[in-house]
């Protein structure tokens, strides 16, 4: 492997120890002829993993198909060629005819999908959809045989291989079952090469974790070649010998793991590893600035704001002082007003209390609670008194919890997903709410905000009951409880504007003028780093980081207490999600709002928690300030997720 | 499970039934004309046209006559026709056997054929093939099936070429399929005002499917294409064509009505238009429930057939 690793793109003779080697590989788009891979080169050697590391958009799935001759519905082949080994001989796959090249797609070179849930057929039982690949290349010589065969790879990705659980459907299988299915069915025929592409985004890290033990054993015990698609530098660290890091259809550095990781040459590699969050905190991930052009200047504003203590300057809803927003008739226009309040004077005071912990939340420029080991543990609590005492006299109804849930149940028919949950925010205070898929941790979120209404126990308000669900809570309430969706590519309609958008909550308010809304919608564009002009955009012309954006921006407009992010960072790349974490944290920072941030990512903690509670099967089964979690975990099953982290 | 919402759907198709059974009775009773002088005539006396009212149960409060009338459905009574003033069970006999000929051969041409081109022009999507069936079914769709079958007959069977007869005329007694060539041009008229819809569903749930991860994840398991398209993304697009399907044979029973008429078959819908022509109510009673029935029954089909070839459904998770 040592022989490819530095210089690809000169020599001239593949290597004879070499699985797949893409030379000067390019690809433009059909529709303008516009280039989208320049010249990519690469090899990977038997036994080995390379990982393709890019963001998306920088083309490595593309690069990561061409090497099975494969190009999506609007791409082309423009030059360059993809040499696989075919029992030992180099092969270009691209001059090969199509039959010829689906002998050696899947037989040679095979390919795990991103998503199993959606590259399984739904409608074939997994031994069957592994058998068909073992039957189109004519696997051995019998039926017998590839039924073995089939026994065999479920036994080597760690799955159970009984005519049972051969029989069954896609859908019976959990997450990461199925990413293993993806994988079995990739390696049944024992290929040369493997190409990889993310198959654990989306995965929790247990699972993760199982499955990139499962790829390196498989690579090293059979002397596959792996090339392992990935945005993320941690899981590279785990399962990866080489690398090349990838940027707009080019290859910027390539070589080996400890190098590139370790002693990164390209300034765009340096981005990317600042943006892992880590378990430890050491490195600050608000420090990022904009990588792919999808930000605007994220920390230029903060700066200013967390260092002096006043943060006003740029983000600053002047519309919140000049126009009290939300006309509430209602008792709740103490509360409300009080809030408003919050979120003029917070800005001053919290750095303030901040600073005397020792830079927990304006360390440097993230105002993330990122390093300073030292002052963790007191800072938690010590925040939350800031904003406490200075929101002054109205609260006197609340003196503890903004939102305080007790003994909260649901079950849907025998499954109880919620089984007695009791938890509560103070005000200004950051919680991270961690479990894996399934335990229950986005229908929490839901019940808290009323959208599933049909749960047990009670959920306060500043120690006022709410109604279960959000239609019988009253326009005041629900305006001080908002929620941030997990896919930013579903939760904006389509068809409205980004201001639209955003003016939809500030419609509760009947008293506002047109002009007024407008006001408060730019103000709140800016307070997301957005900027004004992205006002009359649509959603399908923005990013996903952008579009997080605008859906934080929607949530904030209103100015609420308790801002619930449900996985708001899951789809999107390790760098935007660290642009977004920094995001929020800042502004949760400015307003004082308390913040529940549902997450199965226990790597980001010390970046956004002050608390962290762990929830499985329905239950909290730790809950403290995050570095004593982290530190002391109590419970067995977050020591478990602590040692799964993939960590640089 | 899958009993249970089986076991549902027929439920609520034996409530739907019910509700059609009501509102054909009391539409019917609304058409103006009085039976009984319907069967008598303009020269009956009164004496005559109270004793028939009376044997007719005409007398009887009507929703009386709408449970004698519903519980005659049920063994097979559907009353008596005003106009031949036999059974109407006997009346309608054959001509139900020939409509189901017309529509069953129509379903059988038009479906594979809907099915087929569907899937041919999803397969040439944006080339020339596609386009120029996109194109004649729409104009296929737009168009009346009145219109579409005096162009054929116009084409067929008048000045262009004398080949195919543009009526239907068996002798009486003898069934319609001993003359194979008069059902052409009937058939091809209904087949052709179903399939377009069908070409265009499949091609749009064709589409939808080939680009989807398991499709291609077939073809980069190196499946043939061939079966990439059979075993891989014909299953699933069919799915949602299988309803459109069920829409289209049920109208089928409806729009046999106007081809009928248009041809002159011996048919249902004949029957349908001459007895509400002659004021025989028991007849459009009869044919009415019948045509809901058929609705009803193809729709529950199609929805079974949703329910079992949906693995989702047949196993638990």
């Amino acid at each position: 492997m040592s022989t490819t690793t530095d210089t690809p793109r000169s020599d001239g003779s593949a290597p004879a120890g070499t699985a797949l080697e893409v030379r000067d590989l390019r690809v433009a788009r059909t529709a303008d002829g516009a280039e989208v891979l320049h010249g990519v080169s690469f090899a990977v050697a038997p036994g080995t993993i390379l990982a393709l590391v890019g963001e998306s958009g920088s083309g490595k799935t593309t690069a990561g198909l061409a090497g099975l001759g494969h190009f999506r519905r609007g791409l082309r082949h423009t030059g360059g060629t993809v040499l696989v080994s075919e029992d030992g001989h180099a092969v270009d796959i691209l001059e090969l005819t199509e039959p010829e090249r689906r002998r050696l797609r899947g037989g040679s070179i095979s390919y795990v999908p991103q998503d199993p849930a959606l590259s399984l057929n739904p409608a074939m039982r997994i031994g069957a959809q592994i058998l068909e690949v073992l039957h189109v290349h004519g696997y051995g010589g019998s039926e017998q045989e590839r039924r073995d065969r089939v026994a065999q790879v479920m036994q080597d990705v760690g799955m159970p291989h009984d005519e049972a659980a051969l029989r069954k459907f896609p859908h019976q299988l959990s997450g990461g079952q199925q990413q293993r299915i993806g994988i079995a069915m990739a390696f049944a025929c024992r290929p040369a090469v493997m190409v990889l592409d993310e198959p654990t985004t989306g995965l929790d890290v247990s699972t993760q974790a199982l499955v990139l033990e499962t790829v390196s054993e498989l690579a090293a015990r059979h002397d596959v070649a792996g090339v392992y698609i990935t945005h993320d530098l941690a899981v590279v660290a785990q399962v990866a010998q080489q690398v090349a890091v990838m940027k707009s259809g080019e290859l910027v550095e390539q070589g080996d793991c400890a190098q590139v990781l370790y002693r990164p040459r390209h300034p765009y590699t340096r981005k990317l590893l600042s943006a892992v969050p880590d378990l430890e905190g050491r490195r600050s991930i608000g420090d990022v600035d904009a990588i792919t052009g999808d930000l605007p200047a994220v920390d230029a504003p903060l700066d200013a704001g967390g260092e002096t203590g006043t943060a006003d300057a740029p983000p600053q809803p002047d519309g919140a002082a000049e126009a009290p927003r939300p006309v509430s008739p209602s008792a709740d226009a103490a509360a409300g007003g009080d809030l408003r309040g919050e979120s003029r004077t917070v800005p001053g005071e919290v750095p303030a209390t901040g600073q005397a912990h020792a830079g927990t939340v304006s360390t440097g420029n993230g105002a993330i609670p990122a390093g300073a080991g030292s002052a963790d543990g007191p800072a938690g609590p010590g925040v939350t008194e800031g904003p406490d005492g200075t929101a002054g006299g109205g609260n006197a109804s609340a003196p503890e919890a903004v939102l305080d849930a007790r003994d909260l149940r649901l079950a849907y028919g025998a499954h109880q997903v919620l089984d007695g949950i009791s938890l509560s925010l103070r005000p200004g205070e950051s919680m991270m709410l961690l479990g894996e898929s399934g335990s229950g941790k986005t229908t929490l979120a839901r019940c808290l905000s009323g959208l599933i209404g049909s749960y047990e126990g009670e959920v306060r308000l500043d120690g006022r009951v709410l109604a279960p669900a959000t239609r019988q809570r009253s326009v005041e309430e629900r305006r001080r409880i908002q929620y941030v969706f997990q896919s930013p590519f579903s939760s904006l309609n389509p068809r409205r504007t980004v201001a639209e958008s955003i003016e939809v909550p500030l419609r509760m308010n009947y008293s506002s003028t047109p002009a007024q809304r407008r006001q408060w919608v730019l103000d709140a564009l800016d307070q997301v780093k957005l900027g004004r002009e992205f006002a009359d955009r649509r959603p399908g012309e923005l990013s996903g980081g952008e579009r997080q954006r605008v859906a934080i921006a929607r949530a904030l407009v209103n100015a609420p207490s308790v801002l619930i992010c449900d996985e708001v960072t899951s789809a999107l790349d390790v760098s935007v999600q660290a642009s977004i974490v920094d995001l929020l944290r800042t502004l949760q920072i400015e307003t004082g709002m308390a913040m529940l941030f549902v997450t199965h990512n226990i790597a980001l903690a010390r970046h956004i928690s002050q608390r962290l509670a762990v929830l499985q099967r329905g239950k909290i089964v730790d809950m403290d300030d995050t570095a004593v979690v982290l530190e002391q975990p109590k419970h067995g099953y977050t020591r478990e997720l602590i040692a799964n982290v993939p960590s640089l | 499970m899958i009993a249970r919402m089986i076991v549902k759907r027929l439920l609520i198709s034996v409530v739907i039934l019910l509700l059609v059974s009501l509102l054909v009775f009391f539409a019917t009773l609304l058409l103006p004309g009085d039976p009984a002088r319907a069967i008598l005539g303009q020269q009956a006396t009164p004496e005559r046209l109270a004793a028939l009212r009376e044997q007719m149960g005409l007398n009887d409060p009507v929703w009386l006559r709408y449970l004698s009338w519903l519980g005659g459905l049920f063994i097979g009574d559907f009353g008596t026709s005003a106009a031949t003033g036999g059974p109407v069970s006997e009346l309608l006999g054959d001509r139900i056997g020939a409509s189901l000929v017309l529509m069953v051969l129509a379903a059988v041409i038009a479906v594979p054929a809907g099915i087929l081109v569907g899937t041919y022009s999803a397969l040439r999507r944006g080339r020339g093939g596609d386009h120029t069936a996109s194109g004649v079914t729409l104009v296929l769709a737009a168009l009346p099936e009145f219109v579409i079958g005096i162009v054929l007959i116009t084409l067929f069977s008048t000045t262009v070429f004398t080949l195919l007869p543009s009526v239907t005329m068996a002798p009486p007694g003898e069934q319609v399929w001993n003359y194979p060539s008069q059902l052409v041009l009937p058939v091809v008229t209904l087949a052709l005002v179903v399939a377009p819809y069908i070409v265009r569903m499949m091609r749009a749930t064709m589409i939808e499917v080939l680009d989807s991860g398991y499709v291609e994840m077939a073809r980069l398991k190196g499946v043939p294409e061939r079966q990439v398209i059979l075993r891989h993304a014909l299953p699933h697009a069919l799915a949602p064509v299988a309803q459109v399907i069920a829409i289209q044979l049920a109208w089928l029973a409806g729009g046999i009505v106007v081809i009928e008429f248009l041809f002159r078959y011996p048919g249902m819908g004949q029957a349908l238009v001459d007895a509400v022509a002659n004021r025989d109510v028991q007849v459009v009673q009869a044919i009415s429930m019948l045509i809901a029935a058929l609705y009803v029954v193809v729709n529950l089909l199609a929805d079974i057939v949703g329910i079992l070839t949906n693995p989702k459904l047949r196993t638990e998770a």
